[in-house]
């Protein structure tokens, strides 16, 4: 079905090329690729190891000649929603075909983290769709089951856990590659002039800077596709840091869902008069 | 290569008795960059200012370091001190060693080392620092008040009076707006179109203003002295170079179905028409959706009997384009819509009238003649009943939170006027509290419940029905007889809370003027920038702000007109120089910044940008330094840092970071 | 390792806005009341020109406790900047107690430029809170700490 919508809109011109994923070395190893003639369209592979969020390919897509196909599946429209609001990429450059989904498997047949508190029932921003009932079958979670399983622990504990977690980072930075927020044409983590540029971490600090600063800048514009904890070769829950601000500002600030309007202003662009103050940290810690 | 000089201050004994002044010179000579350390007794004095101008040239210093009393007394001193010796004023940088440091330790030891680490943390900026230079922008003396009501009126005259020229852009065919449909005017209880009328004409005969009336503004771009407007002038469908204004044709017109606005809609008028009897510019007008000519292409009556040939079907819509070189939003209010307050019956009688409908009711050029007679029949009423707060500080959604400001007063005004003129009518006000705060107000309400008899009962209304005879049943309570009431009344007066006229907002769009959620413009500052909006070249003039009566809102008109004044009196404007700035090759253009930016002041632009290895068309952010006031929210707000704030650099602060943390 | 509690001084970066706080802690200084010499004031022109890196930087260069300073919420001088600053200082802080960095290093207080006597008693309850917190060892750089060597 897909492979033939695909063909159909190559062959009569409407799309220049295809974004989607073709087969790698194992199964379950399939990479985001482009595909230009029908020919190459063969190789296009979707099934359940087809969890890349795809979306931050269109930024460079959008600069390219002619009009590009892309393979979205719910989940991954916001994150297209979220690059749309930010002027990203070029909504007239790409056509999104919508595609169903019963769920993404990584290396071991598990669910993919963010499968297990779906959120993508349905389908943002979309040209056409290619789907059935059954996608939409997918569990449901709480999300924040483990961030607030650290909220529960000590403060000695977090830092015990955290120190643990972030002393692996070897600073690959495939976090930041892969993440549709961090979108940036010069991380400032690259940038010798911010004063915080490091090419690697040398200190147990620059670890925590880097991670706090990188769920910082995403705060308010991460939709917790949860890419950063897939690709991340040592195993990182990052994705946890992308959560405590979600949580944090769906009850401060109220529910808010990065990619649901692409015309919204985030939370962290934003304000109310009566909004809690700084302080509330404190008292809510019980320090 | 950096030469910095360091000039300690004693400040008479102010510093020196606390800080060793002589040791924090002498630490700073071995300081990186430093060339040359020295102190004084008096820094900010001829003889100090002199030795700097001295050293900068002597030791060609490009950069100073003060360490005297705050930046905010002497930072302009001493750099004006530099620009005297031939260096950039923003090359220096003030060490707060007295608020800071010497008036608040009494430890000798101390207080030395921090005056130290403090002078450590100014040199260390100022390696960073660079050369910062004003830029100047033209002003164009040209203002444009939008709206034409007491408020825009008023502004226009005296920024006219004041020799400039100004331009009155008026959605509605005539000048005047609300007070125009006024009738007493409280306390005096002089006549509304007395007070107004010859104001407009004023306004219609001074050569510096412009009356564009049945205009609206469609496009705004630009910044402060320098705004570029397209005004639409709707089409009237009648010449304004012909028409007398004889009115011939608003009697002919066989129309008779639009609502006459001016009266609020209780009785109807022409197709063509003329607003009222005093518009200005007093010319017909029609309304293509009742015309039968425009929308059937039969009729042409007023064509016909127009001797001034003044009548053209086909006019269109004219679009002009001017520029100004400040803008006043007087867009006014409107009562708000009473669709949500059923309980006071309305909709389905039509003796329930809004405050606005009882002031033409009143008026002698009204829909009555100026007769007390109840909408419905015609009849003289015996019983009215007022209620106030219809929407106003309602905080259960349906109305306002805010109080609407003037129904206290223009209620008592009403029923003060009834009492007066029919002594046999009965007149019940319900209110919440009474507030009249303003010269003469609590006076004139004593009088009118003391010597008018007027019957005021602390409570709210529950329900007003229509009942037999006409009349309509009032349900309220007395909290101070702690009882309830029931009034059979003629009419009911509702004092409907006002809101911004809907205009507002898609203005404040435009011109990119901050509003708060009630739709008022909010000011630059509550208190003292009252009648400016943060937007430099915006200002604010009567109820568009917030509710005010009519004095407040010609004092107010007044003082934005001064505002624009001097404005307008300067030929330049000197920018500040640390301003935001975007750096082209890492902006991704993802307006996040322009988001918080309370000026308006970051716009976006196709740019091609090159650098090393770089050659792409891309968007991204441009401020404007006309615009910006340097607050930095932009700053933080940029994830990649290609938006800096110079004067307060990212690297200047970190740099001052490591200097107090080492 | 650690240098006995009556040696060992904190580090307290205090960001102050040009228009209030600043003004706030001349005040303080002008009418003598004292607080201790480790507040240091960086002048910024709104507590929203305080980027998250700055705080991060202060802790890793040695600093005990930062404390942000701003006009009244309402008050800003640029109307809405401490708004601003209020959400990313929550959002910041809340994420270094997620990570087990004591809370109490990190404050938002809101002085006026009337304010002198509340810029005194702030400055010294937050020093007495860091000093009785001890030395910042979570979350500095090693390279930078005399005392973690």
């Amino acid at each position: 079905m897909i492979k033939e919508k695909a063909a159909q809109l190559l062959r009569e011109g409407k799309v220049a090329r295809v974004l989607g994923w073709e087969a790698g070395e194992f199964a379950y190893d399939l990479t985001p690729a482009y595909f230009e003639t029908e020919e190459e369209l063969k190789n296009l592979v979707y099934n359940e190891y087809s969890g890349a969020n795809l979306s931050k390919y269109l930024i460079a897509a959008s600069k390219m000649e002619g009009v590009t196909l892309a393979l979205l599946k719910p989940c991954d429209t916001l994150s297209f929603n979220q690059l749309l609001n930010e002027h990203r990429i070029n909504r007239e450059k790409v056509y999104v075909l919508g595609v169903g989904c019963k769920g993404m498997k990584d290396q071991n047949g598990e669910l993919l983290l963010k499968c297990k508190c779906c959120k993508g029932k349905e389908f943002k921003a979309f040209d056409e769709v290619i789907d059935d009932e059954e996608c939409r079958n997918v569990p449901e979670s709480d999300r924040f089951e483990e961030v607030r399983r650290i909220e529960a622990m000590s403060a000695e504990e977090r830092f015990a856990f955290w120190r643990n977690e972030l002393s692996k980072c070897i600073r690959c930075n495939a976090c930041r590659n892969v993440c549709p927020a961090c979108s940036c044409i010069k991380c400032v983590f690259d940038n010798p002039k911010s004063g915080v540029a490091a090419k690697a971490n040398t200190d147990d600090f620059e670890e925590n800077m880097f991670h706090i600063i990188r769920a910082y800048h995403v705060a308010g514009r991460c939709t917790d596709c949860g890419e950063c904890s897939r690709v991340c070769p040592q195993g990182i829950p990052l994705h946890l840091l992308n959560r405590k601000f979600i949580k944090d500002i769906n009850e401060l600030y109220g529910e808010y869902q990065a990619g649901e309007d692409p015309e919204a202003r985030g939370p962290l662009t934003n304000y109310t008069q009566g909004d809690a103050e700084p302080s509330v940290v404190r008292e809510r810690s019980g320090e | 290569m950096q030469k910095i000089g360091v000039f300690v201050c004693w400040c008479g004994s102010n510093i020196a008795a606390t800080v060793d002044v002589k040791a924090v010179a002498e630490a700073m000579k071995s300081e990186p960059n430093v060339v040359f350390a020295t102190d004084y007794q008096y820094m900010c004095s001829e003889g100090g200012q002199k030795m700097i101008q001295d050293a900068i040239q002597e030791y060609g210093l490009n950069g100073v370091v003060v360490c005297s009393c705050s930046p905010r007394m002497h930072e302009n001193t001493f750099r004006k001190t530099a620009e005297r010796a031939g260096l950039n004023p923003y090359m220096v940088e003030i060490a707060n060693i007295r608020e800071h440091c010497s008036w608040i330790h009494k430890d000798m030891e101390v207080a030395t080392q921090k005056a130290i680490q403090l002078a450590k943390a100014a040199v260390a900026k100022v390696r960073k620092n660079a050369p910062l230079t004003s830029g100047t922008s033209p002003v164009i003396k040209r203002a444009l008040v939008i709206g034409g009501g007491i408020a825009g009126i008023q502004t226009a005259l005296d920024v006219a009076d004041a020799g400039y020229d100004v331009d009155i852009v008026e959605k509605s065919p005539t000048i005047g707006g609300r007070m125009a449909q006024l009738d007493k005017t409280f306390p005096t209880l002089d006549c509304a179109a007395c007070i107004l009328t010859p104001k407009m004409v004023d306004a219609a005969q001074s050569e510096k203003i412009d009356i564009l009336a049945y205009s609206e503004v469609e496009k705004v771009s630009g910044f402060v002295g320098n705004f570029t407007v397209q005004i639409r002038k709707k089409a009237r469908y009648v010449d304004p170079l012909k028409c007398t204004g004889c009115g011939e044709c608003t009697e002919k017109c066989p129309s008779r179905k639009g609502k006459n606005e001016f009266n609020m809609g209780l009785d109807n008028r022409g197709a063509i028409y003329i607003p009222f009897a005093q518009a200005i510019p007093k010319l017909a007008v029609i309304d293509p959706t009742q015309c039968i000519k425009l929308k059937t292409g039969k009729c042409g009556i007023c064509q016909k009997v127009c001797s001034a040939g003044a009548i053209n079907y086909e006019q269109k819509d004219e679009i002009i384009e001017r520029q100004y070189g400040a803008i006043v939003v007087a867009t006014g209010f409107k009562p708000i819509s009473l669709e949500k307050f059923d309980e006071y019956a309305y909709a389905q009688s039509q003796d329930v009238v809004t405050s606005l409908e009882f002031e033409r009711i009143m008026n002698a050029a009204g829909p009555t003649k100026g007769q007390l007679v109840r909408p419905s029949d015609g009849k003289h009423p015996h019983e009215i009943v007022f209620i106030q707060c219809v929407g106003s500080r309602d905080t259960s959604g349906c109305g306002k939170p805010y109080c609407s400001k003037i129904c206290c007063m223009y209620t008592a005004k009403h029923a003060m006027l009834v009492r007066e003129k029919y002594p046999d009518v009965n007149v019940h006000v319900f209110y919440i509290d009474v507030r009249t705060p303003g010269k003469n107000f609590d006076e004139f309400y004593r009088r009118a419940v003391e010597q008018y008899g007027v019957d005021y009962i602390k409570g709210m209304v529950g329900k007003v029905a229509p009942i037999e005879d006409g009349k309509l049943l009032v349900q309220g309570s007395d909290l101070i007889a702690n009882e309830q009431v029931k009034i059979e009344a003629d009419m009911v007066v509702l004092a409907a809370a006002i809101e911004p006229d809907p205009s507002a907002r898609s203005i404040a769009t435009m011109l990119t003027a901050s509003m708060d959620t009630n739709d008022f413009f909010t000011e630059a500052h509550p208190k003292l920038r009252p009648v400016e909006s943060p937007t430099a070249g915006i200002f604010l003039s009567g109820m568009a702000q917030g509710p005010k009566d009519i004095p407040e809102t010609v004092a107010q008109a007044g003082a934005a007109a001064s505002k624009v004044i001097g404005l307008l009196a300067k030929d330049h404007l000197v920018t500040n120089p640390c301003v935001a700035s975007s750096d082209e090759l890492l902006c991704n253009g993802c307006s996040q910044c322009e988001k918080v930016c309370p000026y308006g002041a970051i716009s976006y632009i196709e740019k091609e940008v090159r650098g090393p290895g770089v050659r792409e068309v891309k968007r991204i952010a441009q401020v404007n330094p006309a615009v910006c006031q340097g607050c930095g929210a932009c700053t933080v707000t940029c994830p990649s840092g290609a938006m800096d704030l110079k004067g307060f650099t990212n690297s200047q602060i970190m740099a001052e970071v490591d200097a107090l943390c080492k | 390792m650690q240098m006995t509690q009556k040696e060992w001084k904190p580090k307290i970066v205090a960001f102050c806005c040009n228009w209030c706080s600043y003004a706030g802690a001349d005040l303080a200084g002008s009418s003598r009341l004292s607080y201790p010499a480790e507040v240091k004031i960086i002048r910024v022109p709104c507590s929203c020109r305080v980027n998250p890196l700055f705080i991060l930087r202060a802790f890793q260069r040695g600093a005990d406790g930062v404390i942000l300073c701003g006009c009244h919420p309402g008050d800003c001088h640029y109307s809405t900047g401490n708004y601003y600053a209020r959400r990313r200082m929550t959002m910041l802080f809340s994420m270094l107690s997620f990570l087990g960095i004591e809370p109490k290093r990190t404050r938002v207080e809101w002085v006026s430029a009337a304010e002198g006597a509340k810029f005194s008693a702030v400055m010294n309850d937050f020093v007495k809170t860091i000093t009785d917190l001890g030395e910042n060892v979570k979350l500095g750089d090693l390279r930078c700490k005399e005392s973690l060597k």
